[in-house]
C-alpha cells in the first residue's frame, strides 16, 4: 500500500474511532498533513546532505461550550498507539475547556461536503538525478535542493465533512555560480518542478540558465543608488506579490491596524488600473479547502484594475467583524495568487525598458514603513544594466526602499503579456504546496538606496 | 482539582539505545537522535482568548554511514519495523550518494562522549493553573489598552519542553532536557490616519531558558502599561530625521544587529557555499580568520552556550560535540567561525559546537546558538553624554540584509533624539542602513555589565530543507558614529 493510501486509511480509522467518543455539544475537526519526501542538498554538484523524511502530523481542533483548543502531534502510523494518543488529548481538551474563558468568535462548518483529489506523479531515479547533476553541474558550479515524493492534506470533522488532497511531485531549485572578469561571484537561479520527471526539460532549463550566466561574466557596472527605470522579471514580481500575504490584504490585519494597504482599503490611495490580483484555485496547485474544511471559491478577485474587490476573510474574522467570510485560512494570506497579465510582450521587454535595470530576482523583502506600504530588500542573481534596449552589463547588487503605491500604482507602466508559474519551494516544518502565476512588470521610476 | 498547564499525553514507550541495537547491522556506523518537544501557545487579544494550542513533536533522525558517506532518514514511526525501515533507507541513500559526496565522513565528527544536561530548573508547568494563566494574559491585554486609540492589545506566551537523546554505535550517549519560555506583549495605536506599534522589546525578543518564574506578573503588568503609553506617544511623535547621525542601539535591537551582521556571515557552512542557493553566501573568506579587522577594538564577540538562562544554551550540539565558550571576534579582529566539526574539517579552521537541527525531521547544519557582545565599561549616561546629536533606538520591527551579509537596513519601534548629551523628543518610524564592516568599525562605545541584557529569537530561518531554530543574543547598548538614519513616509 502506498504512503498516501495508508495515511488515508489511518485518518479514516482515527476519525471513526475518535468522533464516536464525542458527546452532544462537542465538535472536533481533524487535519492531517503528511509527507514522504526525499531531500537532496547539493553544493558544487556534489551531495552535501541526503535526508528522507516520513512524517504525519494530526491536528485536533476541539470546540465545546464556546471554547476551543488546538492540539497537534506526530502520528506513528499505527492505529492502536495513535488512537491512544488521540483519546488522551481529547480528554485533555475536555479538561481545558472547563478552565478557559469563552471565545465569542468560534465558527463551525455546517455543510457536510466531501472531496477527494489525488495527483499521481513520477519521481526521478536517484542514480539518474545524481548522474545528471554531476555531469552538467560541475562547471558552472551547481548548488541547490531536490525535493520529491508524496504530500497529503486532509480535513474531516465530526459532522461528516471530509476533504482529501494528495499529490506526488518534485522540484529542483538551483543556482549556478561563476566568477566574472573582476573576480566577483555571479549566479543565476533556476527551478524545474512538476509531477512527472523528464530529463529533457531539466537539461533544457539548465542550458538556458547557463546561457544567462554567460552574460553575468561580462564586466560589471557598479551603479549609484538613486532612481531608475526598472523591469522586474516574474520571479522578482513573485517576491513582491508574496508581501501581500504579510497582512496586506487580510481583513483582520486591516482591522487590527496591521495592514500595509490600509490607505488603499480605505480609499485614500490608489493602485494602478493595470494591476489585478486574484486567489485562483483553478491553478490546481493546492487544495481549495482550508483547515476548517471550508471550500474557497475557485476564483476570488482581491484587486481588480487597481480597486479593492475582496479582502481575505477567515470565518473567525467574519464572526468578529460581522462580515461575510470567503474561506480564507486563519492567517488570511494568499494560497494561490494569480496576477493578471497585461500587454507587454516578452520580445518587447528590453526595447520598452530602453535604458534602465532588468531585475531577475529579489532577496529578503520586509516592510520598512508599513503605513506607507514601503518595502526594503535587495536585488539578487541575474540583474543587468540595459541601454537602448540592449543588455550591456551585470550590476552589483543594490538595496531598495520603495512603496507598493508607486511600484504597483503611480509608476507601473506595463504588465507582461505572459505569466510564469512559480512553484513554492519552501520547506519549513514540511514541504509546502502551491505556487503562483505572475507576469513581469515595467516600472517608470524605482528607488535604490544603498 | 484545577487544570494545570502541564500536559501528559499518552505515547508508546521508546528507548533509543534499544532501537540502536535493532539496526546495528544496517550500516558501518549509525546514530539515532530522538526528539520530543511540547510547545504550548497561549494567546489573548483585546480581553479575549485568541489561541490555546499544544504542538507535540516526537520522532527520530537516523544517521547511517556506508562507504564513507552519511545519509539521514527521519521517522515518527518508533516501532521496531519503522526504525528498521528508516535505517535501511538511510543506508541505501548513503551507498547511492557516496560517489557524489562533498566530503568523506568520519565518525570522529560525532565524539564518543556520554553526558546529561538539564537547563536551569525553575518552576515547571505543573506549578501554574490554566485558568489563572489565561486570566493573567487577558489582564495584560487590558493593561496594554491605555486609551481608546489602542485598537489591538496582544499578550502571548509560548512554553517549550524539549527532550533530546543522541546515541551512536561507537558509544555516544547524550541526553538533554530544556524548559524555555517566550513572551510577547504588544499594542497597536491608531488615530487620525496614523498607526503605530509598540511591544515589550520587540515581538519575538523575550526568549529565555527557564520556567514559570519568568512570568513575574507584577512587573509584566506594569510594563504593559508602559508599552501602551509608548504606542500612544508614537502616534504624536515626529518622524525620525533623514540624516547621518550617531546611533545608539538598545540591547533589544543589538540582538538583531549581532544576528544578521555577525552571526550569519560567520557561519562556516555559508562560507563553504552550502547555503548559496537559499539564504546566501558570506563576504567572509576562509583567509579572513585571524586577519580581518571586523570592527573597532571595542568589539568582543563570543559564542557562549554556557550563559545560564540564555535561550540557546546547551551542553552538546546535535553531533555530540561538547559546547564551550569561544571568542569569535576579539578587540575587533576576527578569530573563529561558527561551524561544527564537519565544517571545521572541510575548511581546516577552528569552529564551535553549533551543529544543530530544528527538530527530529531535519539534519543538523551550522547554526548560531548564543552569540553575544561582551560588555565594555561605559555607563548609559556616559554613552548618551558623548553624543552631540544622535538617535537612540529600541526594539526591532524590520530587518533585511543582502545574501553576502553586507548591505543591511533595519527598523525599530521606538526612538529618542539625543541632543547635546541628553535624550529628548520621541521619534517614530526609526530606520537605519549601513554596510557590515564599516558599521562595526564605527563602534564607539559599549555599555557596561550593568546594562548587558540577553534576548533571542525562536525564528532563525536557514537551510535546505528549511529549518527555524532558536538563538540567543546578549549585549549591552552600543554607540555607532555617523550612521545613515531615516524615518517613514511615502
Amino acid at each position: 500500500m502506498s504512503f498516501v493510501q495508508a495515511r488515508r486509511q489511518l485518518l479514516d480509522a482515527l476519525g471513526d474511532a475518535v468522533f464516536g467518543q464525542l458527546a452532544s455539544g462537542e465538535d472536533l475537526i481533524l487535519n492531517l498533513a503528511a509527507e514522504d519526501q526525499h531531500y537532496l542538498r547539493f553544493n558544487g554538484a556534489r551531495v552535501r546532505q541526503s535526508t528522507r523524511v516520513r512524517q504525519q502530523r494530526l491536528s485536533l481542533r476541539y470546540q465545546a461550550h464556546g471554547r476551543r483548543v488546538d492540539f497537534t502531534f506526530d502520528l506513528c502510523g499505527r492505529i492502536g498507539s495513535d488512537l491512544a494518543t488521540s483519546l488522551s488529548l481529547l480528554q485533555r481538551a475536555r479538561e481545558e475547556v472547563t478552565a478557559l474563558p469563552e471565545d465569542p468568535y468560534l465558527s463551525v462548518v455546517e455543510t457536510v461536503e466531501r472531496s477527494d483529489t489525488h495527483h499521481e506523479g513520477r519521481m526521478p531515479a536517484m542514480d539518474e538525478l545524481l548522474t545528471l547533476v554531476a555531469r552538467e553541474g560541475r562547471a558552472p558550479d551547481f548548488t541547490g535542493l531536490y525535493a520529491g515524493g508524496s504530500q497529503l492534506r486532509a480535513t474531516c470533522n465530526s459532522r461528516g465533512l471530509r476533504h482529501v488532497f494528495s499529490t506526488e511531485s518534485f522540484f529542483v531549485d538551483y543556482s549556478l555560480y561563476t566568477v566574472n572578469a573582476a573576480g566577483e561571484n555571479k549566479a543565476v537561479k533556476g527551478l524545474y518542478a512538476g509531477r512527472r520527471w523528464e530529463a529533457e526539460p531539466f537539461l533544457g532549463g539548465l542550458g538556458r540558465s547557463r546561457q544567462r550566466l554567460g552574460l553575468l561574466e561580462w564586466e560589471g557596472r557598479p551603479l549609484e543608488p538613486g532612481h531608475y527605470r526598472v523591469y522586474f522579471a516574474p520571479t522578482a514580481v513573485d517576491a513582491i506579490i508574496g508581501m501581500f500575504s504579510w497582512g496586506a490584504v487580510s481583513y483582520s490585519a486591516w482591522k487590527k491596524g496591521d495592514s500595509a494597504l490600509k490607505k488603499w482599503i480605505e480609499g485614500d490611495l490608489q493602485l494602478s488600473p493595470l494591476f489585478s490580483l486574484s486567489e485562483n484555485f483553478g491553478l490546481g496547485l493546492t487544495p481549495c479547502f482550508n483547515s476548517l474544511g471550508e471550500v474557497a471559491p475557485e476564483r476570488l478577485y482581491v484587486i481588480e484594475r487597481g480597486r479593492l474587490a475582496n479582502l481575505m476573510t477567515s470565518s473567525r474574522s467574519a464572526r468578529e467583524y460581522g462580515v461575510p467570510g470567503n474561506a480564507a485560512e486563519s492567517a488570511e494570506g494568499l494560497r494561490s495568487p494569480d496576477m493578471a497579465t497585461g500587454l507587454l510582450a516578452e520580445a518587447d521587454v528590453l526595447s520598452m525598458l530602453g535604458t534602465g535595470l532588468y531585475i531577475g530576482n529579489l532577496h529578503y523583502l520586509n516592510w520598512s514603513d508599513i503605513q506607507h506600504a514601503r518595502i526594503t530588500g535587495m536585488t539578487r542573481y541575474a540583474c543587468f544594466w540595459v541601454e537602448n534596449g540592449r543588455i550591456v552589463a551585470p550590476i552589483r547588487d543594490l538595496r531598495f526602499d520603495e512603496s507598493l503605491y508607486r511600484v504597483l500604482g503611480t509608476e507601473l507602466e506595463a504588465v507582461g503579456a505572459t505569466a510564469e508559474w512559480i512553484m513554492r519551494t519552501d520547506t519549513y516544518n514540511q514541504r509546502s504546496l502551491g505556487g503562483s502565476r505572475v507576469p513581469g512588470i515595467l516600472v517608470r521610476d524605482f528607488r535604490f538606496t544603498l | 482539582m484545577s487544570v494545570s498547564l502541564a500536559v501528559t499525553p499518552k505515547f508508546a514507550d521508546f528507548d533509543p539505545r534499544a532501537a540502536l541495537a535493532w539496526i546495528r547491522a544496517e550500516a558501518d556506523w549509525l546514530a539515532i537522535r530522538y526528539v520530543q518537544e511540547n510547545t504550548h501557545r497561549r494567546c489573548a487579544r483585546n480581553g479575549r482568548p485568541e489561541a490555546n494550542a499544544l504542538h507535540l513533536e516526537r520522532g527520530v533522525m537516523i544517521e547511517a554511514m556506508v562507504d564513507g558517506q552519511v545519509a539521514y532518514a527521519a521517522t515518527s514511526d518508533l516501532s521496531r519495523q519503522g526504525i528498521l525501515q528508516a535505517a535501511r533507507n538511510a543506508a541505501t541513500d548513503a551507498r547511492a550518494t557516496a560517489a557524489h559526496r562533498v566530503a568523506e565522513f568520519s565518525p570522529d565528527w560525532r565524539p564518543a562522549v556520554r553526558g546529561i544536561h538539564e537547563s536551569p530548573g525553575g518552576a515547571g508547568l505543573d506549578s501554574t493553573g490554566l485558568a489563572e494563566f489565561s486570566s493573567r494574559l487577558i489582564e495584560a491585554t487590558q493593561r496594554l489598552k491605555v486609551a481608546e486609540e489602542i485598537v489591538t492589545a496582544v499578550a502571548e506566551a509560548v512554553l517549550l519542553e524539549t527532550e533530546t537523546r543522541y546515541v551512536a554505535s561507537h558509544g555516544t550517549d547524550i541526553a538533554q532536557r530544556f524548559l524555555m519560555t517566550w513572551q510577547h506583549f504588544g499594542a497597536i495605536a491608531q488615530a487620525g490616519g496614523e498607526t503605530q506599534s509598540r511591544s515589550m522589546n520587540g515581538p519575538t525578543a523575550r526568549c529565555v531558558q527557564g520556567g514559570m518564574e519568568t512570568f513575574d506578573w507584577d512587573v509584566l503588568l506594569d510594563d504593559c502599561r508602559r508599552v501602551g503609553e509608548q504606542a500612544m506617544e508614537l502616534l504624536r511623535a515626529e518622524n525620525c530625521p533623514d540624516e547621518v547621525l550617531d546611533l545608539m542601539l538598545a540591547p533589544d535591537q543589538m540582538l538583531l544587529q549581532i544576528h544578521e551582521s555577525i552571526g550569519h556571515p560567520l557561519e562556516l557552512d555559508r562560507i563553504l557555499g552550502d547555503e548559496r542557493n537559499y539564504a546566501g553566501w558570506s563576504f567572509v573568506k576562509p583567509e579572513d580568520f585571524g586577519r580581518l579587522q571586523y570592527g573597532s577594538p571595542l568589539m568582543n564577540v563570543i559564542f557562549d552556550p554556557t550563559l545560564t538562562g540564555e535561550f540557546a544554551s546547551y551542553a552538546y550540539d546535535d553531533g555530540a560535540a561538547p559546547a564551550t565558550r569561544e571568542y569569535l571576534i576579539r578587540e575587533g579582529r576576527l578569530l573563529r567561525g561558527l561551524g561544527g566539526r564537519e565544517s571545521q574539517a572541510r575548511l581546516g579552521l577552528p569552529g564551535v559546537a553549533n551543529f544543530r537541527s530544528a527538530s527530529w525531521n531535519r539534519a543538523p547544519i551550522d547554526r548560531m546558538g548564543n552569540v553575544n557582545l561582551e560588555p565594555g565599561t561605559a555607563t548609559l549616561d556616559e554613552i548618551i553624554g558623548s553624543v552631540r546629536r544622535g538617535v537612540y533606538m529600541e526594539a526591532n520591527r524590520s530587518w533585511s540584509i543582502d545574501d553576502y551579509r553586507n548591505k543591511f537596513q533595519f527598523g525599530c519601534e521606538y526612538a529618542r533624539l539625543i541632543e547635546d548629551g541628553r535624550l529628548t523628543r520621541v521619534l517614530k518610524n526609526p530606520n537605519y542602513r549601513g554596510v557590515t564592516v564599516p558599521f562595526w568599525r564605527s563602534l564607539a562605545a559599549v555599555g557596561n555589565a550593568e546594562s548587558f541584557k540577553a534576548y533571542g529569537t525562536p525564528y532563525c530561518g536557514k537551510g535546505e530543507p528549511n529549518q527555524v531554530i532558536r538563538v540567543g543574543h546578549a549585549s549591552p547598548p552600543c554607540l555607532f558614529r555617523s550612521v545613515q538614519v531615516f524615518g517613514g513616509g511615502a
